[in-house]
């Protein structure tokens, strides 16, 4: 069937089997591969994107229900050249090795510091939770958060 | 607030370079490899661990309209490609054709238009089986009555693989045979699985224009890759070209090649298009490289105040269905005969058997440095089971044991050369970060107290680890002597490109190794672009694991590096108009010595080499170099690790409450990236030690093949991680580096488990198998340990 979803501010449209995953959707329809795709049981998280402004895990949603909504992808969060402070967090702080579960967890933590700005340790463990990384035993996700928290206060405070 | 300081060049803390494209969605990983007319494999995989192959119907499946080939045994065989060799010199089937040997083997391969009509098309086809009945207890395999799984291989009556021994049985049985005291016990490294988030995939393009062959994969080792498809398939080396791209993590998963790598190329040949093989998280944790199940049994000779003696240790090995690991040709057991560990003794003996069961193979895999997970944590196991029966503290019997630091070059009593190593200072350190004292101090005043909170445990663990493989004399792969080759080429700018045989999966080649030239040639690392991965434009090496870059690749960096350095001495000199006898090098530039202010950059030298400066005959102008380094020995890095863990009595739950981690890895390249090295190992370390395990139940059933059962840790039950350093550079390395990637899976796991022991210790309790689950634990404390690996107990 024929969706239009708003992907990162463009409007999308595609012909798309009824059973087709977002996730697929999004990488193998629309050619935005920053989305990863690493388990078969909504477990490890490195999918997550936001649909209509939320996070979700886009394997355990199917395209079709994207029709009509917004989603935002890891592509869609830097502004032009300049990256988003959970992204400079995530460089600065060493918070990725592998890269493979660095979009999903950036894009949960850009959500968490929207709805926190100033979140704890646990809260930010408590925050990615569902999400796995084989990498970085964590440590160095949550100081990029925290640096991505302090970071934007100081530059705008709210 | 957390900065690291961007140093101008060479050693240091420099953040990453790889992460400008993976912080923005820009890696190019196997999955996001698209070619045109692309088509998508799935493969059929077993249900039963054990059957004969009656009949493959695939009628249904041809007939989808989607569906462009189905592949089966039968097809492959007329290719001589139904078996390929392993890394062990075993054989393995790429498609059933006999009968299945594990449940999720490789039974047909269909390649459709997309991956969800091969996914349609696998349920289309009909396979009849017979079953029989399964191998899945290791210590059963050897039975007279076991049946014989490997009833393919001529000759082989039973499932016995291999015998392998080191250290000297006689000596070892003679102190035993003397001492005042004789520890043994039973520990099983039980079957986990590196479960790399990205799986195992490739995109096979075979040209039949130019003949040639290129295989997008995500190997480890993508040379020894090439290699091996010329000898399984028959094609001419030359026109095989494997590109490893970003890898999503291997963790020693990617090393071997899998059947659905050959059946995306056979698809490819058969089809005349591109094939795209993916497979998904089940398919990767019931048929890809496993790591550990071994079922070891150590023993202890000591005096009674606690001096150790000598060490026996039996092993028996399950290696699954086809003997698969990857190790040097001859390691059967890979390293494990270092698990005399850290310690002084007199004399030590290892005997291994490897056996056949109707389990996926594997075995060398998850960071262990080829069995040194297994062997370190028996060590570390067996000397905490030796204080409890001592009732001696196990920091203080490990401190009276430790090598000393006037015992290097220390030749072990199984035929190692440790490199360096100063441990006293080492375990001191972790002593002193974790308090221990005052932990002490606090866990008996809780015992005393008798109240029914959390039990409190304090776990230590000291390893050394022997990475680097490795001396070509002693260390091959397939025949492939395991040197590494390196080239550089400096363009006239002053602008640098390396190229390495090696192949990051997320370590930071990219950043390190830039680091490294930048130290040896004064050349910013930003300057230096690293290329990896592709085995046309890559010298020739063995690839990455067993932590043997920097060792291997690391040193031929160095050495290439310091090559294009005594290069751009000639050239200096035709500049100065000295000899080159009277050039002095500081970094990024050759002086006259004794006249500071004489002096060419090393980028002004680069211009000169490629223009029309008449240089001294004999030097060939330009600014490059190539070498292949084949290291004099292995690097032994070393570590304390100290664990602290609450432990609820009635529900068995562990939380890990501080992890002090202490490592030497001599000189450290990048300290933010050996951190981050070792901040993953040590979530492995407490993934294995209460969560992860691959059981069967007695049909041979896999009990973790997915993630709702193989329980990967989160970052809720990862502590902050404390972490110290020392630095005891290894001799023999040209810049002093010894590898570290995977020295902290190898420490951790006998932290946290000694901790819990150390928790239930008024219960009586010496030891339990991991994983520690609560179920587990709350049965060790009611006396009644559970055998972890099998449902059946």
């Amino acid at each position: 069937m024929k969706i239009t979803v708003t992907v990162n501010g463009d409007e999308r449209t595609a012909d798309v089997e009824p059973r087709l995953l977002l996730v697929h959707f999004l990488r193998d329809t629309l050619g935005l591969t920053g989305t990863h795709w690493g388990c078969d049981t909504s477990n490890c998280g490195v999918c997550v994107v936001w649909l209509d402004g939320k996070p979700v895990k886009s394997c355990t949603v199917l395209a079709v229900m994207a029709d009509g909504h917004t989603v935002r992808t890891v592509e869609g969060l830097a502004d032009g050249a300049t990256l988003d402070p959970v992204q400079q967090g995530f460089v600065r702080c060493h918070g990725l090795q592998c890269g493979f579960c660095t979009p999903g967890m950036m894009m949960t933590a850009r959500w968490l510091l929207d709805h926190n700005p100033d979140p704890s340790e646990d809260e930010i463990r408590e925050a990615i939770s569902g999400q796995a990384c084989r990498c970085t035993g964590y440590e160095n996700i949550v100081r990029s958060v925290r640096w991505a928290a302090s970071h934007e206060r100081e530059v705008a405070p709210r | 607030m957390t900065t690291v300081e961007q140093p101008p060049i060479g050693f240091g803390r420099m953040h990453r370079k790889e992460d400008a494209r993976f912080v923005r969605g820009r890696g190019t990983y196997v999955d996001d490899v698209v070619l045109p007319g692309m088509l998508y494999g799935a493969v059929l995989r077993s249900p039963f661990a054990h059957a004969r192959i009656v009949s493959i119907d695939t009628a249904a499946a041809q007939a989808h309209p989607r569906v462009k080939a189905v592949i089966t045994g039968q097809t492959l065989e007329g290719l001589k490609l139904a078996w390929m060799p392993t890394l062990s010199q075993d054989t393995q089937a790429v498609l059933a054709t006999d009968k299945v040997r594990f449940q999720g083997q490789e039974v047909a391969f269909v390649v459709a238009e997309d991956r969800y009509a091969a996914r349609d098309a696998l349920e289309l086809i009909d396979v009849e089986y017979e079953p029989l009945p399964a191998v899945v207890d290791a210590r059963r395999a050897l039975d007279p009555d076991a049946p014989v799984i490997r009833d393919d291989k001529e000759g082989q009556a039973d499932n016995h693989i291999f015998d392998w021994g080191a250290g000297d049985e006689a000596a070892t049985d003679a102190v035993f045979a003397s001492a005042e005291v004789v520890v043994a016990q039973d520990v099983l490294y039980p079957r986990v699985h590196p479960a790399p988030l990205e799986t195992c995939g490739a995109v096979a393009d075979f040209d039949a224009v130019t003949g040639k062959l290129t295989i997008w994969c995500n190997t480890q080792a993508p040379h020894a890759h090439r290699t091996v498809y010329a000898l399984v398939a028959g094609l001419p080396e030359h026109k095989i070209r494997v590109i490893s791209p970003d890898v999503g993590g291997g963790f020693g998963n990617k090393v071997p090649i899998y059947p659905g790598y050959v059946c995306a190329i056979v698809g490819s040949i058969v089809t005349g298009k591109p094939v795209k093989w993916m497979e998904d998280r089940s398919e990767n944790l019931m048929s890809t490289g496993f790591a550990r199940d071994y079922h070891m049994r150590g023993e202890v000779a000591a005096t009674r105040d606690g001096r150790i003696r000598a060490l026996r240790v039996k092993v028996v090995a399950d290696h699954g269905a086809f003997n698969g690991t990857a190790q040097p040709t001859k390691f059967p057991a890979g390293f494990f005969h270092v698990f005399t560990g850290s310690y002084d003794v007199e004399a030590a003996y290892c005997g291994v058997t490897g056996v056949y069961t109707n389990k996926a193979p594997g075995g060398v895999a998850y960071a262990c440095s080829f069995r040194i997970t297994e062997a370190a944590y028996l060590i570390e196991r067996m000397i905490d089971v030796l204080a409890y029966d001592l009732d001696m503290d196990p920091a203080q019997l490990r401190m009276k044991n430790l090598l000393k630091p006037e015992q290097f070059p220390y030749p072990s009593p199984t035929g190692w050369e440790y490199d360096s190593g100063d441990y006293p200072r080492a375990l001191s350190l972790a002593l002193e970060m974790a308090g221990y004292e005052e932990l002490r101090a606090e866990q008996a005043a809780r015992r005393a107290s008798g109240s029914d909170g959390p039990l409190m445990g304090i776990g230590i663990s000291f390893f050394t680890e022997a990475v680097g493989a490795g001396p070509r004399k002693h260390m091959d792969i397939l025949g492939l002597g395991m040197a590494d080759g390196a080239e550089l080429r400096v363009h006239p700018t002053g602008k640098a490109v390396l190229r390495i045989s090696v192949q990051s999966q997320g370590q930071g080649h990219e950043t390190t190794y830039a680091q490294i030239v930048a130290e040896e040639l004064g050349i910013p690392p930003d300057d230096v672009d690293v290329v990896h991965g592709d085995t046309d434009q890559t010298p020739f090496g063995l690839g990455t694991y067993g932590s043997r870059s920097t060792p291997v690749s690391g040193a031929a960096t160095a050495v290439v590096a310091r090559k294009v350095r005594e290069r751009a001495r000639q050239v200096a000199s035709a500049m100065l108009e000295v000899d080159p006898g009277d050039l002095e090098w500081e970094k990024g530039r050759w002086y006259v010595r004794g006249d500071q202010g004489q002096g060419r950059t090393i980028q002004e030298i680069a211009l000169a080499a490629h223009s029309s400066l008449e240089l001294p005959d004999g030097v060939e102008g330009h600014l490059d170099a190539t070498t292949v380094y084949n290291p004099p020995n292995l690097t032994f890095p070393f570590g304390a690790y100290i664990c602290v863990v609450d432990v609820d009595p009635g529900t068995g739950q562990v939380k890990v409450r501080r992890f002090v981690a202490v490592d030497d890895c001599g000189v450290r390249i990048n300290p933010m990236i050996v951190e981050g090295q070792v901040h993953g190992g040590l979530a492995d370390g407490i993934g294995m030690a209460l969560m992860e395990l691959i059981a069967f139940d007695e049909d041979g059933n896999c009990l973790g093949a997915s993630f709702m059962d193989y329980l990967l840790p989160t970052s809720m039950e990862c502590p902050s991680w404390e972490l110290g350093e020392t630095v005891t550079p290894s001799p023999h390395h040209p810049i002093g580096a010894k590898g570290v990637g995977e020295s902290a899976t190898v420490g951790s796991p006998a932290a946290v488990v000694n901790a819990v022991m150390d928790a239930l210790k008024p219960y009586g309790v010496r030891h339990a198998d991991m994983p520690l689950t609560p179920a587990h634990v709350w049965r060790a404390i009611q006396g009644r340990p559970l055998r972890t690996d099998l449902a059946i107990t």
